[in-house]
């Protein structure tokens, strides 16, 4: 072996091994600082993860773009939701005095609010596009309560992560980060365009944020599980969507 | 003939595997490569992640295959135009009597997995182009080649399919270069622009990248449009690369040797 080729060995094995610890340091930073989505393995894991954490640190805090009232959509797009059970039909009789919100893990008081304890709280409202992955979009204004406050309210505890959320409609859950969970525009939302929150959109309660996609926004919102640790939930990848080969993240 | 292997030293590549045989081909033989490394590379990472998001692209698209200008557009909307396909989605009027399967999740998915490459990619050939000198040498017009004279003829010589003569083996023409220049430095900048446009999260920091461009669903529009131009470009280099002699073309862009001899296929 000649010099020269024994010394570009050792020159690229240095270079591959900083890489590999560069990587390495990387990877522990990006967790430390949460950066890494829930569905961070697989296939598409580095594409995920390099999405999540630059648009975590671009938009940490940055509000969604609101709209005037005369860009309302009139009338807004209700996309296909599955039949009713008859024990929502029963609930929606009711004019769903019965509908619980119910918050626990990782908050000091754990309970349910009724939809008109939801709206004792201060009521907020916002007009934002709600955009579904699929293409199309549309404006509304919505009312509600930021799930801040409700977070707030319940004690969430400091060291949480993430806010699960359940729909009525089984095995439909999601779940966001505390950037998002505590985010101003993200909404427990019980009223649109100066009405009831309709079922077609998700009435009586529908998480709503702004700043992601239209499927994390659930519709019949009924649970919230405050926790520090995706792994415990279903198959670990933050979400029913990440479990059916949807990103957990959808704020692209 | 026995000379020829000097010719073929420099590289470091065993000359019996790319030595040519006949004589004619001995003066046109060189060290230095029609395409650097880098170009080669990239380009070839490029082509692949251009069909990776075309596909997935194009897969994303039939879930909702109407378009629309401003911010908002669905269904009972009207649209700009609609693409006659049938759609993944049952509420979407299409005309066609069945649906798709939803392929959405790993078209996104591996969309924008892919277009991170691409960035990457981009900006690696980006910032080595400019250094090297790449786009000052091979792809800035030269002065000679601005004259109105040296255009129609280019144009006329495209016109009527005529193989590029020698000089075209180792140099781009002044179609070649504004185009490839149009390609790299306006389409893909506006690609990219876009797609971040449809992003929510991306413009609640930047809401000027969608606010001038009409609004999110003029973006989405947008970004179709240019992926036409991009494919019409593709189609354009692929007949050109067939005209002026697809083997060497192909040879050149991945061995990086060129010879201006004809193709004998």
């Amino acid at each position: 072996m000649s010099d020269l080729s024994r010394r570009k060995m050792i020159k690229t094995g240095l270079v591959a091994t900083a890489g590999v610890a560069g990587l390495g340091v990387a990877a522990k930073l990006a967790q430390m600082y949460g950066l890494v989505p829930p569905d961070h393995g697989g296939l598409y894991g580095l594409g995920e993860t390099l999405t999540y954490a630059s648009q975590r640190l671009l938009t940490r805090h940055s509000l969604a773009r609101e709209f005037s009232k005369s860009q309302i959509s009139k009338p807004p797009f209700a996309n296909e939701v599955e039949p009713f059970t008859d024990e929502f039909k029963r609930l929606q009789a009711g004019k769903f005095a019965e509908w619980r919100l119910a918050v626990n893990g990782m908050v000091a008081r754990p309970g349910s609010y009724s939809l008109d304890q939801l709206k004792s709280f201060p009521s907020h409202s916002q007009i934002t596009m709600l955009q579904c992955e699929e293409g199309w979009s549309y404006i509304a204004d919505w009312v509600g309560v930021p799930l801040s406050h409700v977070l707030d309210v319940a004690g969430a505890l400091p060291q949480a992560k993430y806010v699960v959320y359940y729909s009525f409609e089984p095995d439909t859950w999601e779940s966001i980060d505390m950037a998002d969970a505590l985010h101003r525009q993200t909404f427990v939302t019980y009223g649109m365009n100066g009405d009831d929150l309709p079922v077609g959109h998700g009435g009586p309660l529908r998480l709503r944020l702004p700043r992601q996609m239209g499927y994390k926004s659930v519709k019949y919102l009924t649970h919230l599980t405050v926790t520090d640790d995706m792994k415990k939930f279903g198959k670990g990848v933050g979400s029913v969507s990440a479990e059916y080969g949807y990103a957990w993240y959808a704020g692209i | 003939m026995r000379n020829l292997s000097a010719a073929c030293y420099h590289s470091g590549v065993s000359d019996s595997a790319y030595a040519p045989t006949s004589a004619a081909s001995v003066p046109t033989t060189t060290a230095t490569a029609r395409h650097s490394a880098l170009v080669r590379i990239t380009h070839w990472i490029t082509t692949l992640c251009f069909f990776a998001l075309l596909v997935s692209g194009l897969e994303i698209v039939i879930s909702h295959p109407r378009f629309y200008w401003g911010e908002v557009g669905n269904d009972l909307t009207q649209p700009l135009f609609r693409i006659p396909v049938p759609s993944s989605r049952r509420l979407v009027p299409t005309g066609y009597s069945y649906t798709l399967p939803d392929a959405n999740g790993w078209s996104r998915y591996l969309h924008f997995q892919t277009a991170w490459f691409l960035i990457i990619t981009g900006l690696l050939y980006l910032i080595w182009g400019l250094f090297s000198g790449h786009f000052r040498r091979n792809l800035l017009p030269r002065g000679a080649d601005l004259s109105w004279r040296e255009i129609t003829s280019t144009m006329g010589r495209h016109l009527r399919f005529q193989r590029p003569g020698a000089e075209g083996t180792w140099s781009y023409n002044v179609l070649q270069r504004s185009t490839y220049l149009l390609v790299i430095f306006v389409l893909f900048p506006l690609i990219i622009w876009t797609g971040l446009a449809m992003s929510p999260a991306f413009v609640s920091a930047f809401p000027a990248t969608v606010n001038v461009l009409g609004g999110q669903q003029s973006a989405r529009t947008l970004h179709f449009l240019v992926t036409i131009a991009l494919v019409l470009f593709l189609f354009v280099h692929v007949l050109m690369v067939c005209i002026s002699g697809f083997k060497s073309r192909m040879r050149a862009m991945i061995t990086g040797r060129a010879s201006a001899n004809k193709e004998r296929t």
